[in-house]
């Protein structure tokens, strides 16, 4: 296949040239500072990550380091409440910030002029922010209402919250990033700053930048603003697993809807030895087999068809700092069940652990992948959150490249052999949306009546 | 990026907040189709768009959902392409195909690696999609019981509800307010799509964009090939005129869900519009400029009442919604919505201050470089510049256009365009007894 040889060289020649344009140093509290220089417009991208998600919390504050994540902007004794905003708004900048299972990370994007300002900014709340009972009160009255939006009016939302409760017992994935209702009713400030004072420290935190700027002059700067925060002593991270399940495990999750939904989801590993390990990457793979593109197995076969279902999914992400799940998901098409579309997709699971994949579906996914390494460098902000999130789940970002080339070398018995593993009742916990009625459902509106 | 000036940039150690704006290039296909291109070499690939007038605004009455199928079903089946070639074969060499679909435009997306390889194969699809769909019986029956399931769920889920009423109540009997029902799907029929496509897709009206990696002279062969073969078309590019002045009305929606989702509007601007910009700046000012905005700080900073409230201008080829938006837990939806009006009203009646003015101007011309930071957001301004016939100097002067305006420009246009006695608000998951 010449096309895909052409991608190949064409590939490997500019991820040399991306590697060596990462650039990295640690200051000596222990802050981490990765630099990625790209020249193609003049911006730039901080973000700082620290090593602390939902899944450090303990039972009775779920949701506190999503709720710290608010309370970073309201204000330090040098920058009161909303000037960190206004200040960055004012630069031309766009912030926010993002909190995951494994990690919580800040960012500001702005003219590569602006760096300076916004490295000042982000290292004082580092170590100096004020925590006012009157200002958290208030704000975790908005975190309740984000969560009323994300989670407890959005169905699927909803099944998804109870199927990681459900298929993780032990293992902190079991509660939701956004934290319980009940949880976020209880917290209080003192929460929220025992937590600050825990976690957020330069030596569990890493520092990425990227854009148009000079590695040597960013590690002035960082040195500069955050070199003179004291590193602290972090708790002993404990080691935490999940039991080998004991069988299948089925729920159902009742929400105002039309259409059921199905969620199914297997135990399945991360990465964590990024040379040796080869199972995530043949997962990834796999994932592309099944719903890679909209001629991959499961459109082609379910939506397309058989016409067993309307829209059909699969989902994996080998990159955590917990344990894995690989997902597939499915609204059965009118008159079709739940049942009819689990049925159907363990046909294909079934047909793919007893006849493997073909040389051209591995070839095609390959070449997406590779494709897509081309495609990533449009976007600065997705380059240094790749290495965020790689750096944070306890990989490198040496293991970006490295990750490449493992997909480029998974086997069609690599797939099929892990697929015989993964799709296993044993591993398996199953979640179905049984739609209810709305109680008195709105009649359909034709619009014209309340207007003009 | 305009790769040259971006050098030149690099080369001088002065920390210049020197605009590079790119170099677009314009010119018209021997069929007539307008093209728009930006030549970079900074990556090898290529992005390219080719818009029509044919988005939901010009479905005809009695017609709903035509316009939206017919795009709809372009990928899905072109002459010597089933709908799995297609995908499989742009699969293949990594390319990717979407598209865009709005009131106004309806159009395709391909993004591909440069490589002539890679490049003619993805473009040669492309050109088949747009020039020979052949709209498959079996394909369509499958998408419209797909379409019709998704549209019976949406009546179930409080922001789908909301945006109908809300569009219903602001546009009324005009396109931009309808929305499609069950029954309009159940009826359309194959031809329509193909009489749609033939009179909505001709090269006339076209606008191709194109940004990446190749020559003039490529792009030039390119856009000629994409619309070489497209049909005769015909159909009038313009939609009719939108009834600026609306009743005021509020409409409560009984709902289950935790929440109340309100929106509040009335139409607002259009994309060609004098008072664009004095409207743009002042937004950003009232619901649009994030966490620094008026709506923000009252109902979110200062009361902790929503997570998200924000406003926007929606400028289309007519005026498209000005709406506000908020979700806040039904016990204290009346306090938060008579917030949002006070904010409103206080804003169009007493204007924005000169500080808000100047810190406004200071994040959109600051925060220029952003908008303009990667091919991806290029060729979607290529897109507008093209579809609205804005002038090739938009990005050029777009800083100076923000930076002329005035407080009483703001204070003057809002007066104009937006009345607060007059505004169409909608409540889904109305607090209880309050449901009409």
């Amino acid at each position: 296949m010449r096309v895909h040889l052409i991608v190949i060289a064409l590939l490997l020649q500019f991820a040399s040239v991306a590697q060596a344009e990462i650039h990295e140093r640690t200051l000596s509290n222990g802050l981490k500072v990765i630099v990625k220089e790209d020249r193609r417009a003049p911006v730039v991208v901080q973000q700082i990550w620290y090593r602390a998600g939902s899944m450090d919390e303990r039972t009775g504050t779920t949701g506190v380091a999503h709720v710290l994540e608010h309370m970073m902007f309201k204000g330090t004794r040098d920058v009161p409440r909303g000037e960190f905003s206004r200040i960055i708004a004012a630069a031309g900048g766009r912030e926010n910030a993002f909190t995951s299972y494994d990690y919580t990370a800040y960012f500001q994007q702005l003219h590569k002029s602006k760096l300076s300002l916004a490295m000042k900014l982000e290292a004082d709340r580092m170590h100096n922010l004020l925590m006012s009972g009157k200002e958290f009160a208030k704000e975790v009255k908005v975190v309740m209402e984000e969560r009323r939006w994300r989670t407890d009016d959005d169905p699927h939302a909803l099944l998804f919250e109870n199927l990681m409760a459900t298929a993780f017992l032990q293992h902190p994935y079991h509660n939701p990033i956004i934290g319980w209702m009940g949880d976020l009713e209880n917290m209080t400030d003192a929460d929220a700053l025992g937590w600050y004072r825990t976690w957020y420290a330069p030596n569990n935190a890493t520092l990425v930048v990227a854009g148009d700027v000079k590695a040597k002059e960013v590690f002035a700067l960082a040195q500069r603003h955050y070199g003179g925060i004291p590193a602290v002593k972090l708790p002993q991270r404990k080691s935490m697993g999940e039991s080998p399940q004991l069988g299948i495990k089925r729920i159902t999750v009742k929400a105002p809807a039309e259409l059921p939904f199905i969620a199914m989801a297997w135990h399945a590993p991360t990465l964590r030895d990024a040379e040796k390990d080869w199972k995530p990457y043949a997962l990834e793979v796999l994932t592309g087999v099944l719903d890679g593109n909209s001629s991959a197995r499961l459109n082609k076969v379910l939506v397309r068809e058989q016409q067993v279902a309307m829209d059909v999914g699969a989902g994996y992400d080998s990159v955590a700092r917990g344990p894995g799940l690989f997902v597939l998901e499915a609204t059965p098409r009118e008159g079709k069940t739940v049942t009819d579309v689990e049925t159907a997709l363990r046909g294909q699971l079934e047909a793919l652990v007893r006849d493997g994949v073909s040389a051209e579906e591995l070839q095609r996914v390959k070449a997406q992948v590779t494709a897509g390494e081309v495609y990533k460098r449009d976007s600065v902000f997705y380059q240094a959150m790749q290495i965020g999130q790689y750096e944070s789940s306890g990989l490198s970002y040496h293991a970006i490249p490295l990750a490449l080339e493992k997909l480029q070398a998974v086997t069609a018995q690599q797939v099929q052999d892990v697929a015989r593993e993964i799709f296993n009742d044993d591993r398996l916990t199953v979640a179905i949306l049984d739609p209810q009625p709305l109680p008195d459902k709105p009649k359909a509106n034709p619009g014209a009546a309340h207007a003009h | 990026m305009l790769t040259r000036t971006l050098f030149a940039a690099a080369l001088s150690l002065a920390a210049t907040v020197a605009l590079a704006t790119p170099q677009i290039q314009h010119w018209q296909t021997s069929g007539g189709a307008r093209v728009y291109f930006v030549e970079d070499h900074g990556l090898p690939m290529l992005d390219v768009a080719v818009d029509f007038p044919a988005g939901n605004g010009f479905d005809a009455a009695g017609k709903v959902g035509v316009a939206n199928l017919t795009y709809g079903m372009l990928t899905l089946g072109a002459q010597g392409l089933s709908e799995d070639d297609i995908a499989r074969r742009l699969a293949d060499i990594g390319a990717q195909l979407g598209g865009h679909f709005d009131s106004d435009r309806a159009g395709v997306r391909l993004r591909t690696l440069s490589n002539t390889a890679e490049r003619d194969v993805a473009l040669e699809i492309v050109a088949r999609i747009l020039q020979q769909p052949v709209f498959p019986e079996p394909v369509l029956a499958r998408e419209k019981a797909r379409w019709i399931a998704s549209l019976k769920e949406a009546e179930t889920q409080p922001d789908s509800i909301a945006d109908k009423a809300f569009d219903g109540a602001v546009f009324g009997v005009h396109p931009y307010g309808w929305h499609v029902e069950v029954a309009d799907v159940d009826k359309i029929q194959r031809e329509q799509l193909e009489a749609f496509y033939r009179s909505h897709y001709g090269a006339q009206h076209a606008v191709v964009s194109l940004m990446g990696d190749i020559s003039r002279a490529e792009a030039e062969a390119i856009a000629q090939r994409l619309t070489e073969n497209l049909p005769a078309g015909g159909a009038d590019a313009h939609i009719p005129a939108v009834m600026i002045r609306i009743q005021p009305g509020e409409q409560r929606i009984a709902h289950p869900a935790s929440q109340s989702h309100i929106l509040i509007g009335t139409p607002g601007v259009a994309r060609n519009d004098e008072d664009y910009f004095p409207l743009y700046v002042g937004n950003y000012i009232l619901g649009g400029g994030g966490f620094v905005s008026r709506l923000m700080n009252e109902v979110r900073e200062k009361r902790g009442l929503a997570y998200s409230v924000y406003s926007y201008f929606t400028p289309m080829q007519q005026p498209g919604a000005f709406q506000i938006g908020l979700q806040t837990k039904k016990e204290q939806a009346d306090e938060a919505l008579a917030l949002v009006r006070k904010t409103l009203r206080t804003f169009v009646d007493k204007g924005v201050t000169e500080k808000e003015l100047r810190a406004a101007k200071q994040n959109i011309v600051g925060g220029f470089p952003l908008r303009i930071d990667s091919n991806r957001k290029i060729i979607e301004y290529l897109g507008v510049i093209g579809f609205y016939e804005l002038p090739l100097t938009y990005l050029d002067d777009f800083t100076a256009r923000v930076e002329k305006v005035t407080a009483a420009q703001i204070h003057d246009a809002f007066k104009r365009r937006i009345d607060p006695d007059a505004l169409a608000t909608v409540i889904v998951g109305a607090p209880e007894g309050t449901a009409k």
